[in-house]
């Protein structure tokens, strides 16, 4: 059983929990990922590390409700236990002195870029950070992100804060700007749509991007192949041979699709999870 | 004894039938099949032993239960006995019961085999541990504590029979399992309906009362290494039990459609994560109308009787040489053959079609026909040039086998490895190239069976207590 030590509402959505796991956080470095299982008769369920601190043994997770554990997640309160949690899974974020890098965060993905963007910094790198959100109230923690990165830029696809646009437009922007040869990389953690779209904008001025994959996982060790990909051609296990893949081999479509392989039943336990409790889905 | 000379035994030609569920009903439900014998058709089975001097039936056991022994105290109804002696050998009696081949093992060798059925080994094995499940477990004896730490990765049949025996001789021992619950392939892929998981949990817990720890959501390779539990935790050996999880593709196009999957993922789902009690567990499956399987090992039946436990209307096992090649076990054939699964011999898909959206809607398949003897003494299938065709299908699950995991290998210094990425392990000790780590089971073999894996974890754990210093 795993301890919540604190959580933080950012919005009705989006939250952050502390948990006590002194095996994760001993050994777990930026990029790798958590998976986690809130009862008996629960899922397993992928989770980005957000950060972690080795000596208090504790891992931090920011997660949105979109599905019924997560939504159950977000109702659980400090003090309480999570049944299962384990990690670190994935491979490590490659982190060297690159130059300048661009860290991209796109809402609750801003949550896994600071560790990393916190490392590239302490390797020497000049990092700029863009952090954007759909508006305001979906934004958060741009004061450790402004902390981790040499230089932040924010952004909300509504205007309601700092600047109207999508975190390609900053991006775009920053490589007017700078110029392309001055760039030695992008990092992008979001929505699916959102990491396309940088890939996109980057494929244009040819500059290395990377991305963290978020796919349907079973165990998370590489023993079901439920999270495959085709990166270059190749079909690649998000959890053992990622999380991060270069984005300009990434075969998207196939990936949305297979994201999307339970769509239906994502729904169903939604509704058999109101109905069963009689909350209304409040609880 | 007064008399000196055995009575001559009657003979009794053919074995006490299993019991089992309805062929038709069983395939629509997720309770065991086989029901298990009687007190009655138990002690009448063991009385069909011989009794015979030279006891051949021994030889067939990897695990070297006393069988002859255990049967005549089944025959004299002392069970408590029976499973006392079974015990002495076997960590897992109500799971090789079930699942162990014993056909090709030790039945294959007795002596009342030879002319007629052999005795029902296993079957009266299974009963025997079922009366104690259901009485309640008296731990056998664990010797004074040697103040050794063992660490074992991984809590399939290999691992538990280690720490069991090693337990057993006062060492302490650790298990790490990398998933949330302990068992390895007995929870996540031998499916409810073969091997109850409660049976796996209750063989469990009896490795429990000998002290032995588990530690589970614990990823060896990832949360610590083999030279960390060595150099900073203070384990004095290592048994690498961590199977063969690495499920192998066809690398055919359109093999990464939605509605494919391996084996693996097919059988965790419903297994270990229950999705056929979806929504009331959280895991989903989806499975189409026709689904076919490919491969035609026990995990190949496994995923197609699970099939049309799960709704599908027709269930195929798609298999590239005859029925006589098939590697499964003829007991699941049979079972499988009884509710319903469909067989295409001779044929291999060459490529997956899917819709607009990404979903299977067929294959296509090559006819095969068999030419010469391989390397492994079966036919070779050979395809058969502009055979192609087109199979119906809206669901594929890849059951052509499973390579070890690369976690712990990878990231264990100086442990070598086959081409295959298997550890290289002396068969009768389990020693690895590195002092002090032990190996055993499918990440040693291969995909091989759950008695072979026990087999090896015995053979580790005295390799193991002798390295510590045990005699």
């Amino acid at each position: 059983m795993f301890k919540i030590l604190q959580k933080q509402v950012f919005s009705p959505v989006i939250k952050e929990f502390v948990i006590e796991a002194p095996r994760v956080a001993k050994k777990c470095q930026p990029g790798q990922f958590v998976i986690l299982r809130i009862h008996d008769e629960g899922e397993r369920i992928p989770l980005t590390i957000a950060d972690f601190d080795r000596e208090k043994g504790t891992i931090t997770i920011v997660f949105q409700e979109v599905g019924k554990t997560t939504m159950q997640l977000g109702k659980m309160e400090a003090g309480e236990y999570i049944k299962d949690f384990v990690g670190p899974l994935g491979e490590p974020s490659h982190i060297e002195n690159f130059g300048t890098v661009v860290c991209v965060g796109g809402g609750v993905g801003i949550a896994p870029v600071h560790p990393i963007a916190r490392a590239l910094k302490e390797a020497g790198n000049h990092v700029i950070g863009i952090i954007g959100s759909r508006s305001k109230d979906l934004l958060f923690w741009e004061d450790k992100m402004r902390e981790a990165c040499s230089e932040l830029h924010v952004t909300t696809d509504d205007g309601s804060y700092v600047r109207q646009g999508f975190v390609t437009d900053v991006l775009k922007e920053i490589v007017e700007d700078r110029g392309k040869e001055n760039i030695a990389l992008v990092l992008a953690i979001g929505p699916q749509p959102m990491m396309r779209a940088t890939c996109g904008t980057t494929k244009e001025y040819g500059l290395k991007t990377i991305v963290s994959l978020n796919a349907l996982m079973v165990d998370g060790t590489g023993m079901c192949g439920c999270c495959r990909v085709s990166v270059g051609g190749e079909t690649k296990f998000v959890c053992v041979d990622g999380p991060e893949f270069d984005g300009h081999q990434v075969g998207w479509l196939e990936l949305a699709r297979r994201g999307a392989i339970f769509k239906q039943e994502e729904q169903r336990a939604i509704e058999h999870h109101k109905c069963q409790c009689g909350c209304g889905g409040d609880k | 004894m007064a008399e000196n000379k055995k009575p001559k035994k009657q003979i009794i030609p053919n074995k006490n039938p299993m019991p089992a569920q309805d062929a038709r009903e069983r395939a629509r439900n997720f309770n065991e099949v086989a029901l298990g014998y009687s007190e009655e058709t138990a002690v009448a089975e063991a009385k069909r032993c011989l009794d015979c001097k030279k006891q051949p039936c021994r030889q067939g056991c990897p695990v070297e239960v006393d069988i002859p022994a255990f049967l005549k105290l089944v025959a004299e109804k002392d069970f408590d006995g029976a499973i006392k002696k079974i015990k002495e050998k076997n960590a897992l009696p109500a799971v090789c019961g079930r699942v162990c081949p014993q056909e090709s093992q030790c039945e294959s060798y007795c002596t009342l085999g030879k002319k007629h059925e052999p005795v029902g080994i296993g079957r009266v094995e299974r009963f025997c541990a079922d009366w104690e499940l259901n009485k309640g477990v008296t731990p056998p004896p664990v010797e004074a504590s040697t103040g050794k730490k063992v660490a074992i990765i991984g809590s399939g049949p290999a691992g538990l029979t280690c720490a069991a025996d090693l337990a057993k001789k006062g060492h302490k021992v650790t298990i790490f399992e990398a998933l949330h619950v302990a068992g390895g392939v007995l929870m996540y892929g031998i499916p409810e309906f073969r091997l109850p998981k409660n049976v796996v949990q209750a063989e469990v817990e009896n490795l429990k009362q000998l002290g032995v720890d588990i530690e589970v959501n614990s990823v060896v390779g990832k949360a610590t290494t083999v030279d960390e539990l060595l150099e900073e935790e203070g384990f004095d050996a290592v048994f690498i039990g961590t199977g063969a999880g690495l499920p192998y593709f066809m690398r055919i196009p359109g093999e990464n459609a939605c509605g494919v999957y391996s084996a693996n993922e097919f059988l965790t789902r419903t297994n270990l994560m229950k999705a056929y009690q979806f929504p009331d567990w959280d895991t989903p499956i989806k499975v189409g109308k026709r689904v076919a399987v490919i491969g035609g090992g026990n995990v190949a039946m496994d995923a197609a009787r699970t099939a049309l436990r799960l709704g599908a209307e027709e269930s195929w096992i798609v298999y590239r040489r005859s029925k006589e090649e098939l590697p499964a076990r003829a007991e699941e054939v049979e079972h499988a053959e009884e509710e319903g699964v469909k067989f295409d011999l001779l044929r291999s898909p060459v490529e997956i079609f899917a819709d607009d959206n990404g979903w299977v809607t067929g294959m296509k398949c090559i006819k095969y026909e068999l030419g010469e003897p391989d390397d492994s003494g079966r036919r070779r299938p050979v395809p058969i040039e502009g055979s192609e065709y087109t199979m119906d299908v809206d669901t594929v699950v890849i059951a052509i086998g499973q390579g070890p995991n690369p976690l712990v290998p990878r990231t264990t210094k100086g442990l070598e490895l086959n081409r295959k990425g298997n550890i290289v392990a002396d068969l009768e000790s389990g020693a690895t190239s590195k002092p002090g780590v032990y190996a055993g089971g499918d990440v040693v073999t291969g995909a091989a069976t759950v008695i072979l894996a026990m087999g090896a974890g015995r053979k580790a754990a005295n390799a193991i207590h002798e390295y510590l210093g045990g005699k």
